[in-house]
């Protein structure tokens, strides 16, 4: 059966052109591929390079909640808009189904995003306009610098299946000229 | 005993009736799981695209429609191959006949009540990643476990039936490669379906009350060495299929066995590493960046490089096939002057392109550290699963049922020319598809398992977006529609094909089917030249790295973040 190989295949020759494809696929994919990754870390500025801790959904609430009633600004569908100081500390949490607060951040300033889900696996996706996405525990707090670039109303979707109302998870960030 | 076994007249084969038998219920089996999918992805489809079912229809037809075709479909053809490899190619009886049966009675009972769970109410659902605090009903979980249960069971016949062919020496030489890569495949799923067994087990206890909570993020980082594996078996398989089918259509033999056998050996050594790419966006400190750099970078990408060498290895072996049979003038005489009115050759070389350009080259991309953050759980993921899965492994099981059909069946399949533009039709609407998925992913970040991006269900916080999505919303829905039509078209055919196929002798067999051998004596065929191949694999090369550096700086546009 000519599926099946001669008996000893490994004295066989490798032709030149496959050879040739090996090598290359060698460079590009095992080393220029993953050298890629920490190339990113040293001159890209989007990396998921931060720090998280396990926190108690209760009192990570109660933070958030309190962040948001000292720099509350306005209000929107139900839920406060907050305006940190720039540079600062902003806090989020994700629950079934909303982001709560809104923020209301300044353009090109640097901030330290604190997101947690409290209740069940939720994904923190700045959807439309397309930024990135993150996943999101209940119970783990994801603490990572961003920077928003130009003003415009950023919003955020749930893209992580949390139950039946998944599809109303929204929430928005407003980003102002500096 | 005479009616022990049959020799088939296309292979030579010692075909066991008791193999054959079950071949065919495993293969039966597969289809109908298809049909399931298929139905419930017209659900699916009709939603994302035109919001036409309500979101709770949606999130229970979606977890209907992935349990179906991702494991149901998949694995019970891939038992049949199994079963084909380890008894049939190796001319022996298969070790535990009766083993093999209890196997296929546990997986269908576990897949029925997968399905019944799913389809009793939407509330008893999960989406098809069921990640806990989420909690299912405890026959979900029962379910799945059984399911697990008869296909390990299954591997190990295989692995047994393998071995008694060892020992009664009843093949020559070293293992075929079509068996070697099904080996391979066979290691991968068992420790698959253990890792399954890792976290399903703890979620039955958990839905019976008899643990009191399961840790979401360890359970979600266990599913994945479950999750991703579990389609790793399908390339394993889909690959295993090409070089079978590279032999079947044009007497294909692969350009080096070894470097062949090496890409396997790659895969068996790093490619559950793909697993390691659901941790791209997770809460960082557990996985550094040195983790990451190395897991899911050079270890990772060791498999790519065994999935390199099938590139060039599948279209090789067609190569080799072809100019031997004398069409070998020029660099593309032999691809131009395949065998296109067999939809086997059709499938084959749609299902490696496709799986290639569309499913390989974005799994990379998508499974980069960085480029992950555009594409997490975005329709993007869809579209690449559906050029791996879809356009690859089910066009290629579609192409090889071509063959089941007369020689397992020995049928004569149905209506030839609606036969040879189905893979066509399939083929073509997956592609669009997938690629007007991955544009709405990356580009405009459309979530997936998203039912409703016209109104959010009346959200406060609704949002609208521009209406280059709703374009590309209708383009990924035509591509769907046409591939459910060739989807049907294909369960259709086989239907006809099982009742009321003409019955096939082994004369008829022989002429219509038989496996084509050199016209003249090109000499061995591994020195003919492979330079077609090279020339397509230096352009799939080019592809692959312009996408790659697209996608840093398309990411490069988007809000700093991480230190």
């Amino acid at each position: 059966m000519a599926v099946a190989p001669e008996r000893v295949y490994w004295h066989e020759r490798v032709s030149r052109l496959e050879r040739i494809w090996v090598t290359l696929a060698v460079v590009m994919v095992v080393v220029f591929f993953s050298a890629m990754m920490l190339v990113w870390h040293a001159v890209g500025r989007q990396n998921t390079e931060g720090q998280a801790f396990r926190v108690d959904p209760a009192a990570y609430r109660a933070q958030v909640e309190a962040f948001a009633r000292q720099y509350r600004v306005g209000e929107e569908a139900g839920r406060p808009v907050v305006e940190p100081p720039p540079g600062g500390d902003v806090y989020m949490y994700a629950t079934r189904f909303a982001f709560y607060p809104i923020l209301r951040l300044r353009a090109g300033v640097r901030y330290t995003l604190h997101i947690a889900s409290l209740d069940y696996l939720h994904g923190f996706s700045i959807t439309h306009p397309h930024q990135w996405n993150l996943q999101l525990y209940p119970g783990y707090e994801w603490v990572l610098p961003f920077q928003p670039t130009r003003p415009g109303v950023y919003n955020l979707a749930c893209n992580e299946f949390c139950g039946i109302g998944h599809e109303f998870m929204l929430g928005k960030i407003i980003v102002v000229e500096r | 005993m005479a009616t022990e076994a049959r020799t088939c007249a296309v292979t030579g084969f010692r075909v066991y009736r008791q193999t054959e038998a079950l071949i065919k219920a495993n293969a039966v089996t597969a289809v109908v799981f298809l049909l399931v999918g298929g139905v419930a992805a017209v659900v699916v489809l009709l939603t994302r695209w035109l919001g036409l079912f309500a979101p709770r229809i949606f999130y229970q037809f979606i977890a209907l429609h992935g349990w179906s075709m991702l494991i149901f479909w998949i694995i019970f053809f891939e038992v049949a191959i199994l079963h084909f490899a380890g008894s049939v190619m190796l001319n022996t009886r298969l070790a535990g006949p009766r083993l093999a049966w209890t196997a296929f009675g546990l997986m269908l009972a576990g897949a029925v009540m997968v399905e019944a769970a799913i389809l009793r109410s939407p509330l008893n659902h999960l989406s098809f990643q069921p990640y806990p605090p989420l909690r299912g009903t405890w026959d979900f979980y029962l379910g799945t476990d059984l399911f697990a249960v008869g296909a390990l069971v299954a591997v190990g016949v295989f692995f047994a039936t393998v071995y008694r062919a060892r020992r009664e020496k009843a093949y020559e030489g070293p293992l075929p490669l079509v068996v070697y890569g099904a080996f391979v495949t066979a290691v991968l799923a068992v420790a698959t379906l253990l890792v399954g067994a890792m976290v399903f087990v703890p979620a039955f206890l958990w839905s019976v009350g008899l643990i009191p909570s399961l840790n979401p993020f360890v359970w979600k980082l266990v599913y994945w060495g479950y999750g991703h594996p579990s389609q790793q078996i399908n390339l394993g398989a889909t690959i295993s299929v090409w070089y079978l089918l590279a032999f079947l259509t044009v007497g294909g033999v692969t350009p080096s066995e070894k470097i062949s056998r090496l890409a396997f050996v790659l895969y068996l050594v790093a490619i559950n590493l793909g697993s390691a790419h659901h941790l791209q966006t997770e809460p960082s400190a557990a996985l550094s960046v040195g983790w990451k750099w190395i897991n899911t970078g050079y270890l990772m990408h060791l498999a790519v490089l065994g999935s390199m060498i099938h590139a060039f290895a599948v279209p090789g072996s067609v190569e080799i096939g072809q100019r031997a049979r004398g069409y070998d003038r020029g660099v593309f005489q032999w691809l131009a002057r395949g065998p296109w009115g067999n939809p086997a050759f059709s499938s084959l070389v749609l299902s490696v392109a496709l799986f290639g350009f569309l499913g390989g080259t974005t799994g990379v991309i998508a499974g980069t550290e960085q480029l992950n953050l555009k594409w997490h759980n975005t329709t993007a993921i869809m579209g690449h699963f559906h050029g791996v899965v879809v356009a690859g492994t089910t066009l290629a099981f579609m192409g090889l049922t071509y063959y089941v059909l007369p020689l397992i069946f020995r049928r004569e399949v149905i209506h030839r020319r609606l036969a040879a533009v189905q893979p066509w039709l399939f083929g073509i609407g997956v592609g669009v598809m997938v690629v007007a998925f991955m544009q709405l992913g990356v580009r405009f970040g459309l979530p997936r398992k998203q039912p409703d991006v016209f109104g959010f269900g009346r959200s406060p916080l609704a949002f609208r977006y521009p209406p280059e999505v709703f374009a590309l919303l209708t383009v990924a829905g035509v591509g769907g529609l046409l591939a459910l039509a060739g989807g049907a078209l294909f369960v259709a055919l086989v239907v006809g094909t099982v009742l009321w196929g003409r019955r096939l002798t082994d004369q008829e067999l022989q002429r219509d089917y038989a496996i084509p051998r050199p016209a003249s004596n090109p000499g061995h065929p591994r020195d003919v030249s492979v330079r077609g191949t090279f020339i397509l694999c230096l352009i799939f090369a080019a592809f692959f790295l312009t996408m790659y550096l697209a996608n840093y700086a398309n990411l490069a546009r988007a809000w700093p973040i991480g230190h």
